[in-house]
């Protein structure tokens, strides 16, 4: 049996509060699993379980404040359900926390003992619901208590949820707010950027690129394709970075403690903007290697969640490098500030019509201004150029990302 | 389904995009992208959403109809073959 504790969403964190649990006793849960909901200083974080198994008891109530580190539920891991533990070795049980592997399995208490929070129907209801339903209900606020299921042993699919969306659209009053502290998330990024400015040497480089082929490829693939699996420049764009800091791995990874050390995985910061003044940079994990639909699919989904503020925990804290987009508005420059302990940040300016020298010709096309803020203390000007010019050169070959 | 619905529904998928805006003070004609400070993939994700919702097909050269929700009710009602309620 192993305990679930309140996980650290960044340096800064002393507590969290508690405000939703998505799973009660007895229910099933494996690694990556989404198992509660906890309001921090960078706004509401949903908290992924690193275990499989069986959630066996909850210890901490709704709306309860508690320190980094404390038990929030206890979980009968599968190893313990196998009763695994009797035939191991000695030697490895002696390495392994003690805490993970008690000598007996201990018996589940009765049911009545061990559901003293939360049991409201809408907690029973999410058990029994496709990944897709849930994510459709959460966009729109639907209550859950309305729809009814017709998937395997009543439980609510995507269609179930399209149904009661056409029937009777969701009224206004029933919108929660978005959990989002502006206030506390502009302490947070206060407090990360004077630190990146009082201990990151930065430097910075800028390139210009003919977008045009990208445009035109992207026109031509979204032409045929519905909303919902449509491209968009900023997937090409990240997915540009990504592999571009596969190979240059003195831009992804991190400094701390005096030294450099380069990350093993691609794990994309995306920096989003909260409207009404606010920042967060949450990982897109892998994103080098994610296929570039698929890519797209999670950065969508990334931004919807982060805009309202339901960002998970395991995004928070591991971004090897982040990526910052201006969009369609704005300006044609960024200069970023690189988010420590992350050792780059790539910037990409809006898109632009310029005269430009095609084949000896002065015509109009689309250019876009792509900038690297490095820290000195890892790499120079000439590694930084190489590193900007393979991110520019990947994104003219779109239909190779 | 009637233009009185549909401003509903764009009013309730905007809303979902921008939840703390007052959408009923919102000027009909502005651009919505400069009014509800709106980015490309919050775009995208209204056009799924209204797609979703009235399963009306709306492919990318169109958008600029929609940049407004006077634009975006005249396009839909023509879209459903709505005549006028």
């Amino acid at each position: 049996m192993v305990e679930f504790r309140m996980p650290s969403l960044g340096a800064d964190m002393e507590a969290g509060t508690l405000v939703e649990w998505l799973v009660k006793p007895g229910d099933r849960v494996k690694r990556g699993d989404v198992v509660a909901v906890v309001e921090t200083q960078k706004g509401a974080i949903e908290i992924e379980v690193f275990e499989t198994g069986q959630i066996e008891q909850i210890l901490v109530g709704l709306n309860s404040k508690v320190s980094v580190g404390t038990p929030l539920a206890r979980i009968q891991t599968e190893v313990i359900d196998k009763a695994d533990v009797a035939v191991a070795p000695a030697a490895t049980v002696a390495e392994v926390p003690p805490r993970a592997l008690p000598a007996v399995p201990q018996p589940s208490p009765p049911a009545s003992m061990v559901l003293p929070v939360v049991t409201a129907p809408r907690v029973a209801s999410i058990a029994r619901m496709s990944p897709a339903a849930r994510r459709l209900a959460d966009m729109h606020r639907v209550d859950l208590a309305t729809v009814t299921g017709s998937g395997p042993g009543g439980a609510i699919i995507r269609a179930d949820v399209e149904r009661r969306l056409v029937a009777a659209p969701v009224s206004a009053e029933k919108k929660r707010s978005t959990g989002l502290n502006l206030d506390a998330m502009r302490t947070a990024i206060a407090a990360a950027m004077a630190r990146s400015k009082r201990e990151i040497p930065h430097y910075y480089l800028e390139h210009q690129i003919d977008v045009t082929p990208c445009e035109q490829w992207l026109t031509r693939i979204n032409a045929s394709r519905p909303p919902e699996n449509r491209m968009l420049m900023a997937a090409l764009a990240a997915k540009s970075v990504a592999l571009a800091a596969r190979r240059f791995t003195a831009f992804n990874g991190f400094y701390r403690d005096g030294k450099y050390e380069a990350a093993s995985a691609v794990h994309l910061g995306i920096a989003i903007a909260i409207r009404g003044g606010g920042l967060a940079a949450p990982a897109l994990h892998d994103a080098d290697r994610l296929p570039l639909d698929e890519l797209m699919a999670r950065m969508r989904d990334l931004v919807q969640r982060t805009r309202a503020g339901r960002i998970r925990s395991s995004e928070m804290a591991d971004s090897t490098i982040t990526v910052s987009s201006l969009g369609e508005r704005g300006v044609e420059t960024l200069y970023g500030v690189i988010y420590p302990p992350q050792v780059a940040l790539v910037g990409f300016g809006k898109v632009v019509l310029r005269p430009w020298l095609v084949d000896g010709a002065v015509g109009p096309r689309s250019v876009v201004t792509i900038t690297l803020a490095a820290d000195h203390r890892v790499s120079d000007g000439h590694a930084g150029a190489l590193f900007l010019a393979e991110i520019g050169k990947l994104l003219q070959e779109s239909e190779k990302l | 389904m009637n233009e009185t619905d549909i401003r509903t529904v764009l009013q309730e998928e905007l809303g979902n995009i921008a939840p703390e805006m007052d959408l009923q003070k919102l000027d009909p004609t502005a651009d919505l992208r400069e009014a509800l400070d709106i980015d490309s993939m919050d775009f995208l994700n209204f056009v799924v959403a209204i797609h979703h919702r009235l399963g009306v097909d709306i492919p990318e050269l169109d958008y600029p109809k929609l940049i407004t929700l006077d634009g975006a009710a005249t396009y839909l009602k023509s879209k459903l073959g709505v005549s006028k309620s």
